[in-house]
């Protein structure tokens, strides 16, 4: 995916809102181990050994801004050590509990995520892995150097139309993510069956897509990735990614592609 | 600053000042709330206000203990426990570093914030290792549950430290565990 490079201008953001378009990060790494194996039957194997054994694991992917990005908003020791560690860790876990696994070979994250939180009874080590893993990638792309202001065009107009007003939403958001009792997360997400958009907190690791809703956006409410910046001020970490960190630019998009899965309104068909 | 190394002065005042004050301001507040609801017969706010008392009371309750459980070093922190206490531990566990072993793993184990509690079942005279999620009490996991030590591993207690590696954190608070107050509450509920 790379896009770590490159200092965002104007055309350089635009350019980074395509990149999400063209990043299918459900696609698994097939792993480097076919060319050992092959290795291994060169030399001198013994025939009733197991197939070459073909794990997928996974990569850890780059925020689509450099680290210090954000800064002044999120500093970049903080994303050094939530992305650099706990993101990385989740993902060195997700790779380690799909090695021992044969069942989960092939399968997308998303369907690793709804598959491992087993209907309301997550497996604890697979959810702690391939949920965290998720809604840290989400995470990343859901805030942009430059970002807070407010969406435009039809993601406004759902937002008006579902919450009343934009300010009525950033209430709710506010209020959703101060109110969480613990350790979750909080989500502007499109409800399938009702259509329309809400805000939802989720414990822990939880994400909305084993509802099987479409997630817009979503903000970290563990204490890890608020608290080298802000200590205990959840209040001002909040309004600080309402203000200047949110990517509605990737709202729109992640959107624009929920709309393919979701029809929310009344095709305007021209009149005969 | 006095449980240094293990716990940093920086964590210690936050934790006290800013985590366990907020507690403390929000559960007066849901009190006053509660007061007022019950006095108007408002059931539904009574019943809606529960989980803030639990939360917000609980994180009183639960941190009041905590720093009962935490002693400097030259007062005696880390000092084994002796007496009934050492031995009820001995006898349940098989020796002090079997407990330490098993309360690490549990509270490492815990998915997001919680607590991991050594108590005593007053009823049964036994020693639990328990964990609770939040800021859920000890009693939330047994009537008869008397916690006789905490150790808090929200990530506010040892992440400008320990950052993500709550096993560390662990390993290391032991140092000034406090045993002669876990050892007082267990006398007093199995004398």
């Amino acid at each position: 995916m790379g896009g770590g490079a490159r200092k965002p201008t104007e055309k350089g953001k635009k350019e980074m809102a395509c990149q999400l378009l063209l990043t299918d990060f459900t696609l698994p790494l097939k792993s480097l181990k076919l060319s050992h194996s092959g290795l291994r039957l060169k030399g001198r194997s013994i025939g009733l050994q197991k197939a070459s054994t073909t794990v997928a694991y996974y990569g850890l992917k780059t925020p689509p801004y450099n680290l210090d990005d954000l800064e002044p908003y999120m500093s970049k020791r903080a994303l050094e050590v939530h992305w650099g560690v706990h993101h990385r860790d989740f993902v060195d876990n997700l790779n380690k509990q799909l090695g021992k696994s044969d069942i989960l070979y092939g399968y997308t994250m998303d369907e690793l995520v709804k598959a491992t939180y087993n209907n309301g009874n997550p497996l604890p080590e697979f959810n702690n892995a391939a949920a965290e893993v998720w809604n840290h990638d989400f995470f990343w792309e859901s805030m942009q150097p430059g970002g807070g202001d407010m969406p435009n065009l039809g993601l406004l107009e759902q937002i008006e139309k579902d919450f009343g007003s934009f300010t009525n939403f950033r209430e709710m958001f506010v209020e959703a993510a101060l109110s969480l009792f613990g350790s979750g997360w909080v989500w502007l997400v499109l409800k399938r069956q009702e259509k329309r958009l809400v805000v939802v907190k989720t414990s822990n690791s939880i994400n909305p897509i084993v509802w099987d809703d479409i997630p817009i956006l979503n903000l970290d409410m563990w204490e890890h990735s608020y608290y080298l910046d802000y200590k205990n001020d959840k209040a001002r970490y909040v309004s600080t990614f309402m203000n200047h960190l949110v990517s509605w630019n990737a709202a729109m998009i992640h959107m624009a592609r929920a709309e393919a899965f979701v029809n929310l309104g009344e095709p305007k068909m021209p009149i005969a | 600053g006095a449980l240094e190394p293990a716990i940093s002065g920086e964590i210690m005042q936050l934790h006290h000042q800013k985590h366990h004050q907020t507690y403390i301001t929000n559960y007066n507040k849901a009190l006053e709330q509660l007061h007022e609801a019950i006095q108007k017969g408002d059931s539904s706010t009574v019943v809606k206000l529960q989980s803030a008392i639990k939360f917000n009371g609980g994180g009183h309750v639960n941190h009041s203990i905590f720093w009962k459980n935490l002693a400097p070093i030259r007062e005696g922190g880390g000092e084994p426990p002796k007496a009934s206490l050492g031995w009820a531990i001995d006898t349940h566990f098989g020796s002090l570093e079997s407990l330490i072993q098993k309360m690490n793993a549990e509270g490492a184990a815990l998915q997001g914030s919680g607590w991991v509690w050594l108590g005593v079942n007053k009823e049964l005279k036994k020693l639990v290792i328990e964990t609770t999620p939040n800021q859920d009490p000890l009693v939330t996991k047994g009537p008869h549950l008397v916690p006789l030590l905490g150790i808090d591993v929200w990530e506010h207690a040892y992440y400008l430290q320990y950052k993500n590696v709550r096993p560390d954190y662990l390993k290391n608070i032991w140092k000034v565990i406090n045993w002669k107050y876990a050892s007082e509450v267990y006398e007093k509920e199995c004398a």
